[in-house]
């Protein structure tokens, strides 16, 4: 029986891959054999490049998809049963990459209102959950915008409330970052984490940005439908040369620090910020 | 230019008019659209206009926005009127010159048409100016909702409609980007005659149709995460209930209406051919 948040064993997902007129030529598998266990609490980031599988991961975490071998749990629940399916997308709420293509309210508060409407909550508690999300994600003073006002950090952000207004255990957050510019990127990592702190869900953060993973309790990195690496992010950020062998660019700070450590300097591995880098070198002398 | 298109467009303000259910405003829009067909006199187009210009005045809706909002149909506009101005005839000829004929009647309906499709647009668009696409759609879900028995799909059509509404800006900016980005390759949508101009049109349909279809899917996919499983069991953030001043409205609109029927069809005042 499982006991974390969210825990997969085997996971296979396949597809079927067709040629122009749409015969089917032979299947694809998108993730294969992945286990994984998120516990409760805990911060966790996926890593991976393009088409690593990591994307469709998030999916099956939320029931959009299910696998089509082994099981995935989010709560103790079977994402293949159907009579779950409800209690499983409330439990696991999900952001996706695009800002614009998941607000589907015209108004910052009747977006963020939606998902509680979907649950049947009432309408005094839909206006109280509304306020208390866009307050934690810092959006209060723009609930009577249109969206389309908004810069692309705050659609995330307002996307984010929505997902808290339904009072997930757990958020997903599906590369929230990869269309946005650095600011931008900033302000959504910088919620996530104000989040974390306060409201103590377990969040899961798909992304390609290794900047962002460091405040991370566990990492792993996807390639081809495979965990190929999981540990700390000291632990995975130590293995510079393993990370580029699956296309991942490793923060400037740590490639620096190890290019210094490989020309004989006698630093510690896995230095993940500017910080600690200037430490170990004031240390040296 | 192609942003120029307002209409659908929510003004964000707080004005009385905004402040009234959704169901009054659409009930209101209907009977001023009635109102400017039940009549045709003078006499009714300024009981109109006074009904018309005083909302506009409520709502602090810009007049610039509504005026913006009448451009898209200049040419059905021009067409009209010019067609009512040479082809009807009725009463005495004004101007004759070659195959043209002016008659009294022909001047007077062109006018009056081309009266009747301005306030058509502007009515409705000061609609939509002054309800968010949400409150809209709810409000056509809660007055269509009887239909509901006879199987019609009320709450999926309503959801769709404000969705397409949300859409608009967002796809609007797209095909200009996507203009531009032909126009840096050498595409030349403004030369050539009709066919070649609408031929040109086809690089920027193609992806706007992808890029649509896949809006779709992700909205689709993001919908389902937020449980969105139609209007069954679905509870409102802000659900409709008349209040004192949405009575009021609608007592206001049905004098008006009773006002310019009685107006429009039984008082006889004509200010030379009008």
């Amino acid at each position: 029986m499982p006991t974390e948040m969210i825990q997969a064993e085997k996971l296979i997902y396949e597809y079927d891959k067709r040629d122009e007129e749409g015969n089917i030529i032979g299947s694809e598998r998108a993730i294969d054999g992945v286990d994984i266990d998120v516990p409760a609490g805990s911060f966790v980031a996926i890593l991976g490049h393009n088409g690593s599988g990591k994307s469709t991961l998030a999916k099956h975490m939320n029931a959009i998809l299910v696998p089509t071998g082994g099981t995935m749990w989010v709560d103790g629940r079977d994402t293949k049963d159907p009579d779950e399916l409800w209690n499983v997308r409330q439990t696991a709420g999900m952001v996706f990459q695009n800002p614009d293509n998941q607000i589907i309210g015209t108004v910052v508060e009747e977006d963020v209102g939606f998902g509680p409407e979907n649950l049947g909550v009432s309408t005094d508690e839909i206006w109280q959950r509304v306020e208390e999300s866009l307050k934690a994600v810092g959006m209060l003073d723009r609930r009577k915008d249109s969206p389309n006002k908004l810069s692309g950090g705050q659609k995330q952000r307002v996307a984010i409330a929505g997902v808290l207004a339904m009072e997930p255990k757990c958020i997903v957050l599906d590369e929230p970052t990869a269309m946005l510019d650095p600011n931008g990127r900033k302000e959504v990592i910088r919620a996530v984490e104000e989040l974390r702190k306060k409201k103590n869900v377990t969040v899961i953060l798909i992304t390609h940005y290794m900047e962002e993973v460091i405040e991370a309790d566990q990492v792993f990195v996807m390639d081809d439908g495979h965990i190929v690496m999981h540990g700390t992010p000291r632990e995975i950020f130590s293995r510079v040369d393993e990370l580029k062998s699956y296309r991942m660019d490793v923060p400037q700070v740590t490639m620096l620090a190890e290019a210094l450590r490989k020309r004989g300097l006698n630093l510690p591995k896995g230095i993940l910020r500017r910080e600690e880098l200037v430490e170990a070198l004031c240390q040296l002398r | 230019m192609i942003r120029d298109i307002t209409i659908g467009q929510y003004y964000p303000a707080q004005s009385r008019i905004h402040r009234l259910d959704p169901r009054v405003k659409i009930v209101c829009t209907l009977l001023f659209l009635v109102s400017l067909f039940i009549q045709n006199s003078l006499l009714g187009y300024v009981i109109a206009t006074i009904y018309l210009g005083t909302v506009i005045r409520l709502s602090k809706v810009p007049l610039k926005y509504i005026v913006k909002g009448l451009k898209p149909i200049v040419i059905l506009l021009l067409f009209t009127v010019v067609m009512n101005l040479f082809l009807t005839r009725n009463g005495d000829t004004l101007v004759h010159f070659w195959i043209f004929t002016i008659t009294e009647g022909g001047l007077r309906t062109s006018v009056f048409m081309a009266i009747r499709l301005m306030y058509l647009v502007a009515g409705s668009s000061i609609m939509t100016f002054t309800t968010s696409p949400n409150g809209l759609t709810d409000g056509m879900e809660k007055l269509l909702h009887p239909l509901n028995k006879l199987n019609v799909p009320v709450h999926e059509v309503a959801m769709m409609m404000s969705i397409a509404l949300r859409f608009i800006p967002i796809l609007l900016e797209e095909t200009d980007k996507i203009m531009k980005a032909q126009q840096a390759r050498g595409a030349d949508f403004e030369s050539g005659n009709i066919i070649q101009r609408a031929k040109a049109m086809v690089p920027i349909l193609v992806p706007l149709f992808v890029s649509a279809f896949r809006r779709a899917n992700d909205l689709a996919m993001a919908m389902e995460s937020r449980c969105y499983h139609g209007g069954e069991g679905r509870t409102k953030m802000k659900p409709l209930r008349y209040k004192g001043r949405d009575r009021i409205a609608y007592i206001l609109t049905l004098i008006y209406l009773v006002v310019i029927f009685v107006v429009g069809r039984f008082v006889p005042f004509k200010l030379w051919i009008f």
